[in-house]
């Protein structure tokens, strides 16, 4: 497909969408088909035909981000004569609401059902990688050509010479949306530079952290914006083959990303000369197989040749040797999700986003103890208080917010008293925590850091590969320091130990797993150590989690006696 | 590139085993494509049994201690037969976070069973999962593949008290 089939198409599909007056978007992302959204779907479809309206689309969306409402509905209405659209959005809608919101249409909004779009959870999210994902039907790459898919990579391959794809991606400032932060524009153009016979791109989508959905949404959403995004990542390396590598548990983004990559290759935008060029690039999809070390690159590099997923020492890095020894491009599936938009509008527009040296915007999977759970996108810098009580709509009615965690296992705790700093790389990293792939976890009041700390250290032990002694070994040790604290059994010598370990597991372990599994001991400790001495000391939950032990606060002066 | 393995019969005539040899032949019987092989042998079978990681290992030409370690390796893949109904119970942060652990607690004494076993009648497995990425409903469980969203004690009890009823 040349540059202007792609907008012929493109076209063919917008003028075939003006017979419909009315557009019903179900959402079919997981959240919302938890609660039978397929079947709605299949509802308002028979409504429809029942009543032989030929000017109602029903169609199927990827996610609208407010999961705690779902199924979310939204209905798209042109007045009779304009091409404006006036849209509705519905939450939680059920099969007997069905027609009441059919009849609805072109008459007043059912009231009961509306889902105010002008509460802050909308108002203050700013959408580059989810822009289309609760727009576009996932499995129709139509849909994608209408909101400009696919128009990014032809851009690239017909008017920019991979050099040039390089230099932009690196001055629009992005980073790796992994976690790390490294600096996206500087990892291709070291693979790009990079000498092989063949290079390979990977898309990292083994979205290990519990609490963290970002990209199985963003996969289940708008599967097309990811796989352009590795196109034009191998056209910019020098790279013809890329794989996918995606968690066996997200069973619904492996399919539709098989079916967007077949949809692809039959129109001529993957596959062999992509566009009439001489450029061709092809993808595949492979499953991971319930491993979280599986996320660290060179582990998801063996897991992909087929072995156990044990990481390697580095150097050398992918770049210079990754898969079968080739030089090799590791981007996580957000980071690929932003390429399209800055080839598209200029690395000016996209480093313009953002503050400090966080350029763009984040996605975040807000949950835990607040109103309103979901998937949020926020320009970065916005600050924590923000996400947690404008988005997130604050605490659950008589409860107080303690902590947000980011980062997952590898990160921290950052308490309520510095929720005013902006979400930053370097800001959240001076806190204690990290960036992390995108999980911000409320905790409030009833949550217990010193069991939050060992949930994760759990997680940490339970997800070592074993191979380096520190951290299959330090992991158990600090498991079992915290558990004996939150029975209650431990004394201050223990504290000491097991800030020890955190040090040495820290500095010593392989790879990130266990260089960050005590990052969470160490937030915690830093910010609610009156917490651990309530459980040694005073044999007390503050929070009254841990069970055995007396619950309520423990005052200020009894924790300094 | 590696060289395509001489074929090897497959354990039994049963059909299951077409499915295993298609996914290994789209990768050319390639030491790369056990992991997408144990994946297909799992979803035809259920589980992996030792024959069918010794026909694995024959076809791909890979030692039987690298299929072995594989299949352990992973969580997803599982050496056990599962009971007839399976009940999964998210354990991310954000479930955690909203009480999963107890009502994890709650179904294991309600089977008898601990975490990853299989009632003795063979009805129920109960299973806890890393995180199933439906956050935004937690505390999320998957009964019998039917994801469940904002859980509560009473309604997830009388399901599984239902399975073992029937």
């Amino acid at each position: 497909m040349t540059p202007e089939e792609l907008t012929q198409a493109a076209e063919r599909e917008a003028t075939a969408s003006t017979v419909h007056d009315h557009v019903v978007g179900v959402c079919t992302s997981t959240a919302c088909l938890a609660s039978h959204s397929d079947k709605l779907k299949k509802e308002f479809d028979a409504a429809v035909k029942a009543k032989g309206l030929k000017n109602v689309r029903v169609k199927a969306v990827g996610c609208c981000g407010l999961c705690a409402s779902g199924p979310m509905v939204y209905v798209e209405s042109k007045a009779s004569g304009s091409s404006e659209a006036a849209t509705r959005t519905y939450a939680n809608v059920a099969s007997e609401h069905v027609p009441a919101v059919v009849e609805s249409l072109g008459a007043a909004p059912v009231a009961a059902l509306a889902c105010d779009t002008t509460q802050p959870f909308f108002t203050r999210q700013h959408k580059i990688v989810l822009e289309s994902s609760g727009v576009v039907d996932p499995e129709r790459i139509e849909d994608s050509f209408v909101v400009g898919g696919y128009q990014a990579l032809l851009k690239a391959l017909t008017t920019m010479t991979p050099e040039e794809v390089v230099e932009a991606i690196t001055r629009s400032g992005l980073r790796g949306r992994g976690g790390g932060g490294f600096p996206t524009g500087l990892k291709w153009s070291t693979v790009s530079k990079a000498v092989g016979d063949r290079k390979y791109v990977i898309c990292n989508g083994d979205e290990g952290d519990p609490g963290a959905f970002m990209d199985r949404s963003v996969m289940e959403s708008d599967p097309h914006r990811v796989l352009e995004g590795m196109a034009i990542a191998g056209y910019a390396v020098g790279a013809t083959e890329g794989y996918l590598y995606v968690r066996a548990e997200y069973p619904l983004a492996v399919k539709r990303l098989k079916l967007a990559i077949k949809q692809a290759e039959r129109a001529g935008l993957l596959g062999a000369n992509i566009g009439g060029t001489f450029f061709s690039f092809k993808v595949d999809v492979r499953l991971g197989a319930g491993a979280f070390v599986c996320g660290e690159e060179t582990a998801l590099i063996a897991s992909i040749e087929g072995r156990r997923g044990s990481p390697r020492p580095r150097p050398p890095y992918p770049a210079a040797s990754g898969l079968w020894g080739f030089p090799t491009l590791i981007n996580n599936v957000e980071t690929f999700a932003n390429i399209a938009p800055i080839v598209k509008n200029g690395a000016a527009w996209y480093a313009a986003l953002g503050s400090g040296k966080s350029q763009g915007t984040k996605v975040f999977a807000l949950t835990g103890k607040v109103l309103n759970t979901g998937l949020i996108e926020v320009p970065m810098g916005i600050t924590l208080r923000e996400i947690v009580y404008d988005i997130g709509g604050g605490p659950l009615p008589g409860h107080t917010i303690k902590a947000v965690q980011t980062g997952g296992p590898s990160g921290g705790c950052i308490p309520e008293a510095y929720l005013d700093q902006p979400v930053e790389y370097e800001t959240l990293v001076k806190l204690g925590s990290i960036m992390g792939s995108g999980g911000l976890i409320a905790m409030d009041d009833t949550s217990c850091m010193v069991d939050v700390a060992r949930y994760f250290m759990e997680f940490c032990m339970t997800e070592s590969c074993g191979k380096c002694v520190p951290c299959r070994v330090g992991t158990v040790e600090m498991h079992a320091l915290l558990t004996k604290i939150c029975e209650g059994q431990a004394t201050m010598t223990d504290l000491e130990q097991l800030e020890e370990l955190c040090e040495v597991v820290k500095s010593t372990s392989l790879c990130g797993l266990g260089q960050t599994a005590p990052s969470p001991v160490i937030s915690t400790l830093r910010y609610f150590r009156d917490e651990y001495i309530a459980h040694i000391e005073h044999k007390t939950c503050p929070a009254g989690v841990c069970s055995g032990l007396k619950s309520g606060a423990v005052k200020a002066q009894e924790v300094l006696a | 590139m590696p060289t395509p393995s001489p074929r090897v019969a497959p354990p039994s005539d049963d059909k299951r085993w077409r499915l295993v040899e298609a996914t290994m032949r789209r990768y050319n019987f390639a030491p790369a494509a056990l992991i997408e092989t144990l994946h297909t042998t799992q979803e035809s079978f259920g589980f992996l049994e030792p024959e069918s990681l010794l026909f694995v290992a024959r076809s791909l030409g890979l030692p039987l201690s690298r299929v072995l370690g594989v299949a352990t390796f992973y969580n997803y893949f599982s050496m056990k037969p599962q009971g007839e109904h399976t009940c999964v119970i998210c354990l991310g942060t954000a479930c955690y976070i909203k009480g999963s652990g107890q009502l994890l607690a709650q179904v294991e004494q309600e089977l008898g069973i601990k975490v990853g076993e299989t009632t003795p009648d063979g009805k129920v497995s109960l299973m806890g999962a890393r995180c199933i990425g439906s956050c935004g409903l937690a505390p999320a469980g998957v009964f019998d593949g039917q994801v469940a969203g904002k859980m509560a004690s009473a309604t997830m009890l009388a399901q599984v008290a239902n399975w073992r009823a029937a």
